[in-house]
């Protein structure tokens, strides 16, 4: 079986306390994990840790093979590892088809000097980005928004333009932050299809979720964390039995109503 | 009346230089968010090599493209030296460029002595609306207008462009799109010493340049680029044109020795206003 992303024996301390200790897992490619666990699990340290946005203690980041836990963040984006945020992470005095084509840099290799050389060779590249920048603002669903200054967008359309950044870049490993907090319930459906429809084409996506029933819908496999450790990995239905993730996590009241968890 | 466009047409070549100088510091602090003092002397070191590729016999062009690349080099070297240890504060980077503006003293002294230096430019008068003006003004213009065009075709429509531009916005996001943001603000710093260079190496041939020139440059560079809060490259190009209009303004219709004070005054009413409408000059995000 290969394997797109290895996590091993990963750890990481803020003063002494470690938010994330000794987690390890992998992802195949083309799999939809997700990473669920109460307040102060360890989740959004570990996505920072796969992303580089952390530097890690212990343990080794390995995605397709090669280690990348040394490597800085920017790095591992032209590697090919997209972020999406759970915060606003935009940028202002851009458009939206600005911040999206920001985007395709990682896949970029054009110097200063080739820019203004290769005229007509740019042309048609500077084209073809702005293409791909549309499609992906269509995926996300503001295409309508396209031509307006970025900070201008209502808060789940940034969020939505992340995305569309970060797909720009054609990666092969998406990692989601908490994409669903904060969307109203039409902007929540339309996000839960754009995932399905990635995952069916065979992207490979790490989503860190606070909403379960969200997750149980989507995932392939769940991990889930507990005090920055690994407590349970396995399937939706594996986990909706697994009586350490009950007690720890989802606690009695999910028992009786799996759609009632948030 | 033909004094008048006589002073415009002046006061616009001269101001093309300030806007050069200007835009070199907002290329570099909407990047970067340093403030480099050292932006000046690279209009000197421009200058003062072209004088003497010039007269070693490199033809007009070769040595003003020599001037203008050593301008691009010096700024790249100010960017390592005041960037390039990973975690320097855009304050202690202001310092390390002050540091270093005075250590060209020492290097231009050396090298070229103390003494004033000029080359010819273009020769001849042109008349235009009556008014009869040295032609290497037009020509400064002329040199000036297309950079211009260029940087906002750059900045607007290439993908290296857009991630200065990102960076300038968002250096946490621009590292997540896989944006070098250590890269880009070198890119930034030898943008702004190539354009520092061209400053110097056009303006040379109508003010003559001694070591310590950075200081007008500088003062009318900063002042035209706070204009603009030192984020808005177009502001800072008509900052830079109003303020030599102004200029030869003062110096042909009043005393022709208060030409800096115009622009200092100028500098600090906008600082002043700007500090007490929004609390002093956005530090861009980090």
């Amino acid at each position: 079986m290969t394997v797109r992303l290895a996590v091993g024996g990963v750890s990481r301390a803020f003063g002494g306390v470690y938010a994330v200790r000794d987690v390890s897992l992998t992802v195949a490619p083309g799999e939809l994990r997700a990473i669920i666990g109460p307040n102060g699990a360890g989740k959004s340290t570990l996505f920072a840790l796969i992303g580089g946005q952390l530097a890690t203690h212990h343990g080794s980041v390995t995605l397709d093979g090669a280690r990348v836990e040394r490597l800085p963040a920017h790095r591992r984006a032209r590697l090919g590892v997209g972020v999406v945020f759970q915060g606003a992470r935009i940028f202002h005095g851009l458009t939206a088809l600005e911040n999206v084509m920001v985007g395709a840099h990682a896949t970029t290799r054009a110097g200063f000097l080739s820019a203004a050389l290769r005229l007509p060779a740019h042309h048609r590249e500077e084209r073809a980005i702005r293409e791909r920048a549309l499609t992906c603002l269509d995926r996300a669903g503001i295409a309508d928004w396209a031509h307006r200054p970025a900070e201008e967008l209502p808060l789940g359309q940034q969020r939505a333009l992340q995305l569309a950044r970060a797909l720009c870049a054609r990666p092969r490993l998406l990692l989601l932050d908490e994409p669903a907090s904060g969307l109203r319930a039409a902007e929540r459906e339309h996000l839960a299809g754009l995932i399905t429809a990635l995952r069916a084409e065979g992207l490979t996506i790490l989503l860190v979720e606070h909403d379960v029933a969200f997750v149980m819908r989507l995932a392939d496999r769940i991990t889930v964390l507990d005090l920055g450790r690994v407590i349970a990995d396995g399937s939706p239905a594996e986990i909706r039995e697994n009586p350490r993730v009950i007690e720890a996590y989802l606690g009695p009241s999910f028992v009786r109503s799996p759609h009632g968890a948030s | 009346m033909s004094d008048l466009v006589g002073y415009l047409l002046t006061g616009l070549g001269i101001g093309a230089g300030f806007a050069l100088v200007g835009s070199g510091l907002v290329v570099i602090h909407r990047v970067t968010g340093v403030v480099n003092f050292a932006q000046g002397s690279f209009a000197v070191l421009a200058a003062l090599l072209t004088s003497t590729l010039l007269g070693a016999g490199l033809p007009h062009g070769v040595a003003e493209a020599g001037g203008v690349a050593l301008g691009a080099v010096a700024g790249l070297i100010v960017g390592v030296i005041a960037i390039g240890r990973p975690g320097t504060s855009p304050g202690t980077s202001l310092i390390v460029t002050l540091g270093l503006g005075v250590l060209a003293y020492a290097i231009e002294v050396l090298i070229w002595g103390d003494q004033p230096r000029s080359f010819p430019g273009l020769t001849g008068v042109a008349e235009i609306g009556g008014a009869r003006i040295p032609a290497h003004y037009l020509l400064i213009i002329a040199v000036a207008a297309p950079v211009f065009l260029f940087l906002a075709w750059f900045f607007a429509r290439t993908d290296l462009g857009r991630a200065l531009s990102a960076c300038s916005s968002n250096r946490y996001a621009a590292r997540v799109v896989g944006i070098d943001v250590r890269r880009m603000g070198l890119l930034a710093f030898l943008i702004g010493g190539a354009l520092g260079g061209l400053a110097g190496v056009l303006t040379t041939p109508v003010q003559q340049v001694t070591f310590d020139s950075d200081v007008v440059l500088i003062v009318n560079g900063f002042a035209a680029a706070v204009l603009g809060g030192l984020t808005r490259p177009v502001i800072a190009l008509a900052g830079g044109l109003l303020l030599g209009v102004a200029q030869t303004l003062t110096a042909g219709y009043g005393g022709g020795a208060y030409q800096v004070e115009v622009a200092l005054v100028l500098m600090l009413t906008v600082m002043i206003v700007q500090a007490a409408r929004t609390g002093g000059i956005p530090e861009p995000a980090r």
